[in-house]
C-alpha cells in the first residue's frame, strides 16, 4: 500500500470506529470487540507506513484548501510517525485496560465513552501527520472538543468545573496565543508548511530577536496542552475522568501532543539553529525548568494518588520543552524519545492507580501501606514504571534523560543540567516510595476480601511495564527514526 | 429582451407582488407555499444573478427603459450580487422551517398577514440591495422596516409591542437621518443616482454640506446597523419577536445595514474620502472594539438565551465595521467574508433556537437542561454554529477570524488582533455555558420531556449548519467574492 492511502486509513479508521461503536452499542462485547480490533488495525498502519515511506520524498494527502496556500494536508515525518506509533499500539492496549476498568466500575454511558475514545484518537493521527501548523492546529482543537465529554464523563458538579477549566485554559491558549502566532507567521512568511530549517530564512536576521523571540514565546504559551506553568491547572482537573482516559489521553495522547507540537514549531518553523539564537529560548527554557521543579514539589504534597501522578507529568512534560528550547539536535532527540519514553511510563503508573482503585477503593497514597502483598503485580508494574520514570536503568527512561543531560551539557547550562538531576531524585522520593512502602510497610487495617484487578487490566499492565524495559534493551530503532528529524 | 434580462428587477418584484397576492388567497396553508415559492424564486433569480455578474462590472438594469441618471437604475455588482444570495437563501430556509413555527407562534387570524408582511419585509431588503438609486434606498428600507416593526410585534409575548414600539422609534430616527443625508446630497449635486452621485461628488467634497450629509448618512445607518452604542433597540426586539422572525432579521437586516454603509461610505463617498478625509476608520475602529468587548460580556450574564444571541450579534457586527476600520483591502475583504459567515452562523443559531421554542415554548436557559440528550439534532447543531461563533476551525468562524487578525497585523495592530481573539474566548464563555447545561445537567423534576424536532425543521438546520463546515472548508465563494469586492471597493470607488 502507498504511504498516502495508509495515512487517509489510519485519519479514517479511528472515525469509522466510533460509528461502529455507536451502532454496536447495544451489545458490550461487539463494541468492545470493534474498538480493540481496530486500535490493533491502526497500530498495524502506523507501522506499515513507518515501514513503506520514505522521509525523503514524503509523499503528501491533501484533504482541501480552505485559504489559498493554506491546505488541510498530511505528510508523515519522523517525529509524527513516532508519535502515530505510540498512541495507536497504546489505544487498543488502554481498550483492553478500559474493558476491565468500566466494567468492574460500573461506569454509566460506555458507548459515549468508546465513541469520544475513537474520536479523540482520530483527531491525535491528524496531529500526528498534519503537513502544516495550520492542519495540526485545526485537530489540535478538534483533540479538546473530543475529549471534553471524556473529561466530564461522570457529569457531577464536580466534572462540570473541571470541565471548565479544561476548556477554558486549553482553548483560551490556543485560540488567543497559538492562533496569534499561527496568522503572524503566516503574516511575516506566507506559509505554515512544516519545513526542515524552519520557514522564516531571511527574516531570521531582519525581524531580529524581539519578533522571532514573541513569536516563539506565543507559540510555547500557546500550546495549553504541554501544561507549562502557569497553564498547567487543566491537567489536575482533568482527572475526573475515568482512569483509562487519565491514562491514555492525559498521560499520553493529549499532553504529548502539545509537547510534540512545540517540538514541531522549534524543528520545522524556527528550525532548531534559529531557536539556539533566540534570546526568548533561554527564558522558556527557565520556565520549563521552573515548572519541572514545582511540579515536582507539588507532587510530592498530593495525597491523592492520581493527582500526584498529574502533577509529576506536568513536571516530565517540561522535560521535552526544555529539550525544544535548547536549541541543540541532543535536546530534540532527547526530547522526541522522553515523549515515548515517558508515555510507556506514565500509562503504567495510571493504569496501576485505576486498578488499585477497582480492586480496593482507595484513591489515597497514605492509605496504599502493605497493598504490595495482596496486589503483587500491581505493585510490581508501578515500581518499574515508576523507575523508568526516575531515568534508571534497565528501563526506557534512562535513555530520554541521558540526551537531555547531554543537550544541557552541549549548551553549557550547567543549572539546567542540575534542575534535572534534582528533579531525578524528587521522583524517586514521590514516585518509588509509593511501591516500597506497598511492599516493606506493614498495612494499618489487615486487608479482607482484596484481590488483584480484573484479568484484562492486568494484561494491559503487563504489556505497558513490559515496554519499558524492552526500550532500555532495543532503544535503536527508536532513536533512529528521531534522529532523521535531524538529517 | 429574453427574461434572463430582467432579473435584476425579478427578484425584487416577486416577493413584492407575492404579499398582495398572499392577502388575496387568505388561507394558511397556501399562503406559506406561495411564500416559499416566491422566495424560492427569488433565490433562484438571486444565483442566475451571481452568474452572470461580470468580473469586476456589474449588470445595469434601466427600469421602465429611462437611461440614468434620469430614470431608475438597477445595478448588481459582485456586493449586491452576493448580498441578494445571502438574503434570498436565508429566506427560503426560514419559510422552509416556518410552518409549524407559524402555527405554533402566531394566532391563526394573524398567519396570513404575517406572510404577507414577511415577503414585504424580504422584498424591501432585496430593494435596497439591488437599486443603483439612492432615494430609492430609502424607500425600500422604509417598506423593509415598517414590515418588520409589524413583524416583531407579532411576537407571542407581550413585551414584543413594547420591542417593536422602541424598533419603531430608533428605525425611524436612522430612516430620518439617511433621507436628511441623501437630500443634503441630492442639493449639492442635482442626482440621486448612486454612480453619477460618485462621479460628481469628490468635486465638492470640501464644502460643509457635503460633510453634513455624511455626517447624517454615518449616523442613521449606524442606528439601523445597531452599531455600539446605538444598538438598545436590538435586543429586545431579537428576544421577543416570533422565532423565525429572530432567525431572518439576525441574519439579513443588519446585513444589508452593513451592505448600505459599504455602499454608500465606500461606492458613493469613495474610500478616499470616507477613510482618509473623514475619520470614519478610527470612529469604526474605536466602536468596533468597544462593541466587540461590551457587548460580547454582557451576552455572558443573559439568562435568555434568543437576548444572549441577540447581543452576540452586536459585537459580531462590531467584528464587521473593525474590518472597515482597518481601511485597506485586506480588512473589508475580512468585513465582507464574515457578513457572509455570520449570516450562516446566526441562521442556524436562530432557527435551532426556533426549533427549541416549537417543542419547549422558552428559550430559558435552565429548561435547556439535558436536551443535549433529548433533541439530538437540535443541539448538534446549535454545537456546531456555537464553535463557528466562537472560531473553531474548520468552521467559518475560523475563517473570518483569520482574515481579520492577518488584516490587523498587516496594519501592524496586534493589540487589535489580540481583542479579535479575546472576543473570541468571550464567545467561548457564553457557548459553552448553553452547551454545558445542555448536555451536563439533569432536567428538573417533572420538566416538560420534549421530543426531537419535526424533520421540516431539522432539514432547514442543518442545511445551515453543513453550509458553516462547507463555507469553512471550500472557501472559493465566501472568500473569492470578498476579496473581488473588497479591491473594487477600495480600488474603484472614486
Amino acid at each position: 500500500m502507498s504511504a498516502t492511502l495508509l495515512m487517509l486509513l489510519m485519519l479514517l479508521l479511528p472515525l469509522a470506529t466510533a460509528l461502529g461503536v455507536v451502532v454496536t452499542g447495544q451489545s458490550p462485547n461487539w463494541r468492545e470487540t470493534v474498538t480493540v480490533v481496530s486500535g490493533v488495525l491502526l497500530f498495524l498502519l502506523a507501522a506499515g507506513l513507518a515501514m513503506v515511506v520514505s522521509f525523503d520524498e514524503a509523499p503528501r494527502l491533501v484533504l482541501a484548501e480552505p485559504v489559498a496556500g493554506l491546505a488541510l494536508a498530511f505528510s508523515p515525518e519522523p517525529l509524527g510517525v513516532v508519535f502515530a506509533l505510540l498512541a495507536s499500539f497504546l489505544w487498543p492496549v488502554t481498550s483492553v485496560y478500559a474493558i476491565g476498568y468500566m466494567r468492574a466500575h460500573h461506569e454509566q454511558n460506555q458507548t459515549r465513552f468508546y465513541t469520544a475514545f475513537a474520536l479523540s484518537i482520530g483527531a491525535v493521527m491528524g496531529i500526528a501527520l498534519a503537513a502544516n501548523m495550520f492542519t495540526l492546529f485545526v485537530f489540535y482543537e478538534l483533540l479538546t472538543v473530543a475529549t471534553y465529554p471524556l473529561v466530564t464523563h461522570a457529569g457531577t458538579a464536580a466534572a462540570r468545573r473541571a470541565g471548565r477549566v479544561y476548556l477554558g485554559l486549553l482553548m483560551g491558549t490556543s485560540i488567543t496565543f497559538l492562533l496569534l502566532a499561527m496568522i503572524w507567521t503566516w503574516h511575516l512568511t506566507g506559509t505554515l508548511e512544516f519545513t526542515p530549517g524552519g520557514v522564516f530564512g531571511d527574516l531570521v536576521g531582519d525581524v531580529g530577536g524581539p519578533v522571532l523571540g514573541t513569536l516563539l514565546v506565543l507559540y510555547v504559551i500557546g500550546t495549553g496542552k504541554a501544561a507549562l506553568m502557569p497553564f498547567h491547572r487543566w491537567l489536575p482537573a482533568a482527572m475526573v475522568a475515568p482512569t483509562p482516559v487519565s491514562a491514555l489521553l492525559h498521560a499520553v495522547a493529549v499532553v504529548k501532543a502539545g509537547v510534540f507540537t512545540i517540538l514541531k514549531v522549534v524543528v520545522y518553523l524556527f528550525g532548531i539553529d534559529t531557536v539556539a539564537k533566540i534570546a526568548a529560548a533561554d527564558w522558556l527554557a527557565a520556565l520549563a525548568a521552573l515548572t519541572i521543579l514545582l511540579g515536582s514539589l507539588v507532587a510530592m504534597t498530593q495525597d491523592n494518588l492520581k493527582a500526584r501522578l498529574a502533577y509529576s507529568t506536568i513536571s516530565q512534560l517540561s522535560y521535552i520543552v526544555l529539550g525544544a528550547m535548547l536549541g541543540v539536535a541532543a535536546g530534540v532527540v532527547g526530547g522526541g524519545m522522553h515523549m515515548v519514553m515517558h508515555g510507556f511510563g506514565k500509562i503504567t503508573l495510571f493504569f496501576c492507580a485505576g486498578a488499585i482503585l477497582v480492586a480496593t477503593h482507595k484513591t489515597r497514597v497514605s492509605e496504599l501501606d502493605g497493598l504490595g502483598r495482596t496486589m503483587p503485580w500491581t505493585m510490581l508494574a508501578f515500581l518499574i514504571g515508576a523507575l523508568s520514570i526516575v531515568g534508571l536503568p534497565p528501563f526506557g527512561g534512562t535513555w530520554s534523560k541521558w540526551w537531555l543531560v547531554q543537550g544541557t551539557l552541549d549548551t553549557g547550562a550547567w543549572m539546567l543540567t542540575a534542575v534535572l538531576l534534582i528533579s531525578s531524585l524528587l521522583n524517586i522520593l514521590y514516585l518509588v516510595v509509593i511501591p516500597a512502602r506497598g511492599f516493606f510497610v506493614a498495612p494499618t487495617t489487615p486487608a479482607t476480601g482484596i484481590r488483584e484487578a480484573p484479568w484484562p487490566s492486568l494484561l494491559a499492565i503487563g504489556i505497558t511495564a513490559l515496554g519499558c524495559i524492552f526500550l532500555f534493551f532495543w532503544p535503536d530503532a527508536l532513536f533512529r527514526m528521531i534522529d532523521e528529524v535531524l538529517q | 429582451m429574453s427574461l434572463l434580462a430582467h432579473l435584476p428587477v425579478l427578484v425584487v418584484i416577486v416577493p413584492l407582488m407575492a404579499a398582495p397576492l398572499c392577502v388575496l388567497v387568505d388561507r394558511a396553508q397556501p399562503v406559506w407555499l406561495l411564500a416559499l415559492g416566491a422566495a424560492l424564486l427569488s433565490f433562484l433569480c438571486a444565483i442566475g444573478l451571481l452568474l452572470q455578474v461580470p468580473e469586476g462590472g456589474a449588470i445595469s438594469y434601466h427600469l421602465g427603459g429611462w437611461e440614468p441618471p434620469w430614470g431608475i437604475e438597477y445595478r448588481i455588482d459582485r456586493l449586491a450580487a452576493l448580498m441578494l444570495l445571502i438574503v434570498s437563501a436565508m429566506a427560503t430556509l426560514v419559510m422552509l422551517f416556518a410552518r409549524r413555527s407559524v402555527e405554533r407562534e402566531i394566532p391563526a387570524e394573524r398567519v396570513v398577514l404575517f406572510y404577507a408582511a414577511f415577503l414585504l419585509a424580504f422584498a424591501g431588503l432585496l430593494g435596497i440591495v439591488a437599486t443603483g438609486d439612492a432615494f430609492n434606498v430609502f424607500v425600500f428600507l422604509e417598506i423593509s422596516s415598517l414590515a418588520s416593526y409589524a413583524l416583531i410585534s407579532m411576537g407571542r409575548d407581550r413585551r414584543a409591542l413594547n420591542a417593536a414600539f422602541q424598533y419603531l422609534i430608533m428605525g425611524t430616527i436612522g430612516a430620518t437621518f439617511i433621507l436628511i443625508g441623501i437630500g443634503l446630497l441630492y442639493m449639492m449635486t442635482g442626482t440621486l443616482n448612486m454612480q453619477d452621485l460618485a462621479a460628481r461628488l469628490p468635486e465638492m467634497a470640501d464644502t460643509r454640506t457635503v460633510r453634513a450629509g455624511f455626517a447624517f448618512l454615518s449616523v442613521g445607518i449606524s442606528l439601523k446597523l445597531a452599531l455600539f452604542p446605538l444598538h438598545l433597540w436590538l435586543p429586545n426586539a431579537y428576544a421577543y419577536a416570533p422565532s423565525i422572525v429572530s432567525a431572518f432579521l439576525a441574519a439579513t437586516a443588519t446585513k444589508v445595514a452593513l451592505y448600505i454603509m459599504l455602499r454608500f461610505m465606500l461606492d458613493i463617498f469613495g474610500a478616499d474620502f470616507a477613510l482618509k478625509q473623514m475619520p470614519f476608520d478610527t470612529i469604526l475602529l474605536v466602536l468596533g472594539i468597544l462593541g466587540i468587548l461590551s457587548a460580547s460580556l454582557v451576552a455572558i450574564y443573559q439568562t435568555n438565551v434568543k437576548r444572549m444571541l441577540a447581543y452576540s450579534s452586536i459585537a459580531q457586527i462590531g467584528y464587521m465595521v473593525l474590518g472597515i476600520g482597518l481601511a485597506t483591502t485586506l480588512g473589508i475583504t475580512a468585513s465582507v467574508l464574515h457578513l457572509f459567515n455570520h449570516a450562516l452562523m446566526k441562521g442556524t443559531l436562530f432557527l435551532a433556537l426556533g426549533a427549541l421554542a416549537y417543542r419547549l415554548g422558552s428559550v430559558n436557559l435552565r429548561d435547556f437542561a439535558g436536551l443535549g440528550w433529548r433533541m439530538p439534532w437540535t443541539m448538534g447543531a446549535i454545537v456546531v454554529g456555537g464553535l463557528s461563533l466562537i472560531g473553531v476551525p474548520p468552521t467559518v468562524g475560523f475563517i473570518s477570524k483569520w482574515y481579520l487578525v492577518l488584516a490587523a497585523l498587516e496594519r501592524g495592530w496586534w493589540p487589535v488582533a489580540l481583542v479579535i481573539l479575546v472576543g473570541s474566548l468571550m464567545a467561548l464563555i457564553y457557548v459553552w455555558r448553553l452547551v454545558e447545561v445542555a448536555y451536563l445537567r439533569a432536567p428538573a423534576e417533572g420538566a416538560v420531556v420534549p421530543r426531537e424536532a419535526p424533520l421540516s425543521m431539522l432539514v432547514p438546520i442543518w442545511l445551515l449548519a453543513g453550509a458553516n463546515i462547507y463555507f469553512g472548508v471550500a472557501t472559493d465563494l465566501s472568500v473569492g467574492s470578498a476579496r473581488e469586492i473588497a479591491q473594487l471597493l477600495m480600488g474603484g470607488g472614486g
